[in-house]
């Protein structure tokens, strides 16, 4: 192949990949930008001109207020808050406990726990969930936030151990043996080591979140009522509600997908990192 | 090893997060699973039966029919992931692992689904494939369905929505495969690629004889990925058509059925016995594929690798 025509051919590839991508990239923006749009739009405009952006005559913010008016939305993003902050630092911080003992001691049970504990990585939670809605029941925990907190954090230790496990053991063992010799305690040591694996735990934090936030499931069989629904949760039940007032449903899709995005741009670095660790067999 | 005296410290480490697991995840299962394996009496009591709720699971005409109905449509939803997502997502990936500018802006645009929740993904889609809406239907008219009924309203009859609620499945859930798929492929010592494009091979070649074999390990993980969160889904289905499942339950999967059988539905009361039976039965089918991939697959792999 002469140089010109090799060239040729590159140039040729080249904008074949990105023409791909950026194809793909717009079936993946239509929908989002579509309903963000329309969200801004008066309801002649919404059915009239869906695919226009909104103008100054057709620009309307009805939608947000009916939402802000009916729906409790401030109270559910701050239950979605509580109960995905609250199971994060709980599976990061437990998580890291479990997987520097697997890492770093070795016991008769380790291999064992190790399995026991991975065990969850495989198999759904929610299968459990009539043992899980009895257990609650008979803790009195139904609706109430904590009892999401226990079954989140359930959820997410496996893979957070297992990942964490993989880093610690990673560390080279100068630094855990030099503070044994100064007489540092076992605890004291747990301390020192942790900043060391700090990227882990953002990246396990970064994985663990996105189930939580977004999950559907629990909320509406642990924690149905008014008081305890997450985001998730209300707009769910206030899109089939509203189902005929199109400003609305616009607008709580749109409200619902913004802090799940912001958050998205906020972490997709650890994120990416974190599947990129994960599939490391 | 290290040290003689009972190590508490390795207790203090293991036993929160052992705790909370055991207590919120397996025992929880092992009650569900005991609990299939009796039936309430009408004055509360529990009686033991055994297999008894499985075997009616199975045969008997009240059952068997919605359960293979489910279990059917729930392996139609999974073929069409593992013959879509994951090629597609693989396709992405290598697109993406080519060093063309502006690849880390691709890869966050496609990603982006994957982090919203499927009830606003499922909502959105319904809206946008809504015929009261009708963004449809130009495209509709210029391909010559205009008056096409299905095509019209692809939620709304049974011939197309299982297969249109699998599409947005995969339009949601692609970024998993496309990031372990290019996870893998970057991993790969890049001499090996250039030496192979010195000696003139075209980028089909070079996918087939050097990428792709590296990263088979992956496609079996992404395999196993797909299968357990595909006969776990539920979200999906009930966000976009409700817990009925509809139309005439031809959306209906496993997920959708164990909620129905649990809680109940229109004047059918719940049945915690028969739900968890299902839920039984779930378990077993997801067992059997991760035995599948570990017994058959990966150590098949092992073998090929020494």
């Amino acid at each position: 192949m002469t140089g010109s025509r090799y060239r040729w051919f590159r140039v040729f590839k080249i904008s074949g990949i990105h023409a791909t991508l950026l194809a793909y990239s717009a079936l993946v923006l239509f929908p989002i930008l579509l309903v963000f749009m329309n969200s801004f739009k008066d309801q002649m405009a919404i059915f009239g001109e869906p695919l226009a952006p909104p103008t100054p005559e057709t620009f309307s913010v009805d939608g947000y207020k009916t939402l802000f008016e009916i729906a409790n939305f401030q109270h559910y993003f701050l239950n979605s808050l509580i109960v995905t902050t609250v199971s994060l630092v709980l599976i990061v911080f437990l998580g890291a406990m479990a997987g520097w003992a697997l890492a770093e001691y070795e016991f008769k049970l380790n291999t064992f726990m190790a399995i026991y504990l991975a065990l969850g990585i495989m198999v759904p939670i929610r299968l459990g969930t009539v043992g899980i809605l009895r257990l609650m029941a008979d803790w009195h925990l139904v609706n109430t936030l904590t009892a999401l907190i226990l079954v989140y954090t359930a959820m997410g230790l496996p893979l957070s151990i297992f990942i964490l496990s993989r880093f610690f053991a990673q560390l080279p063992p100068d630094f855990k043996d030099a503070a044994r010799i100064d007489g540092a305690s076992e605890y004291r040591i747990f301390t020192l080591v942790l900043p060391l694996v700090r990227p882990a735990l953002g990246t396990v934090a970064a994985i663990s979140m996105i189930p939580v936030w977004n999950d559907l499931w629990f909320p509406l069989i642990l924690a149905p009522s008014e008081k305890t629904k997450t985001i998730v949760l209300g707009a769910q039940v206030f899109l089939g509600q509203f189902l005929n007032d199109w400003q609305a449903v616009l607008a709580a899709l749109s409200l619902a997908m913004i802090p799940a995005i912001l958050l998205y741009m906020l972490f997709s670095k650890q994120l990416i990192r974190g599947l990129t660790a994960g599939a490391v067999k | 090893m290290r040290r003689k005296p009972f190590p508490w410290h390795i207790t203090v480490f293991l036993a929160p997060a052992v705790l909370i697991y055991t207590l919120f995840m397996i025992y929880p299962m092992l009650a569900s699973l005991k609990f299939s394996l009796y039936q309430s009496l009408d004055d509360g009591r529990q009686v033991f039966v055994a297999f008894g709720n499985y075997i009616k699971l199975l045969t008997d005409p009240n059952w068997k029919e919605p359960f293979w109905n489910a279990f059917w449509n729930n392996v139609v939803f999974f073929v069409i992931h593992m013959s879509l997502q994951n090629p597609i997502g693989l396709l992405l990936a290598v697109l993406l692992a080519s060093n063309i500018r502006g690849a880390w802006i691709y890869r966050t645009i496609i990603f982006t689904p994957t982090i919203l929740s499927v009830v606003l993904v499922g909502f959105a889609w319904k809206l946008i494939l809504s015929p009261t809406w009708g963004i449809w239907f130009p495209l509709l008219d210029r391909l010559g369905l205009g008056d096409n009924e299905v095509a019209i309203a692809l939620l709304g009859n049974e011939s197309s929505a299982l297969i249109t609620l699998s599409l947005i499945s995969v339009w949601q859930n692609i970024g998993i495969p496309m990031m372990l798929f290019l996870a893998a492929l970057i991993r790969i010592p890049s001499e090996l690629i250039e030496a192979a494009q010195v000696d003139g091979a075209s980028s089909w070649r070079v996918f087939w004889r050097i990428q792709f074999p590296l990263i088979v390990p992956t496609v079996g993980i992404v395999a196993i990925l797909t299968f357990i969160g595909n006969f776990n889904a539920f979200d999906l289905i009930y966000a976009t058509q409700g817990a009925l499942a509809g139309p005439n339950y031809s959306t209906d999967i496993m997920g959708t059925f164990f909620f129905r059988t649990f809680f109940g539905f229109q004047l059918r009361p719940g049945d915690p016995n028969m739900g968890a039976t299902v839920a039984g039965m779930m378990l077993l089918i997801i067992l059997a594929g991760v035995l599948l991939y570990l017994y058959g697959w990966q150590r098949r792999m092992e073998e090929v690798q020494f």
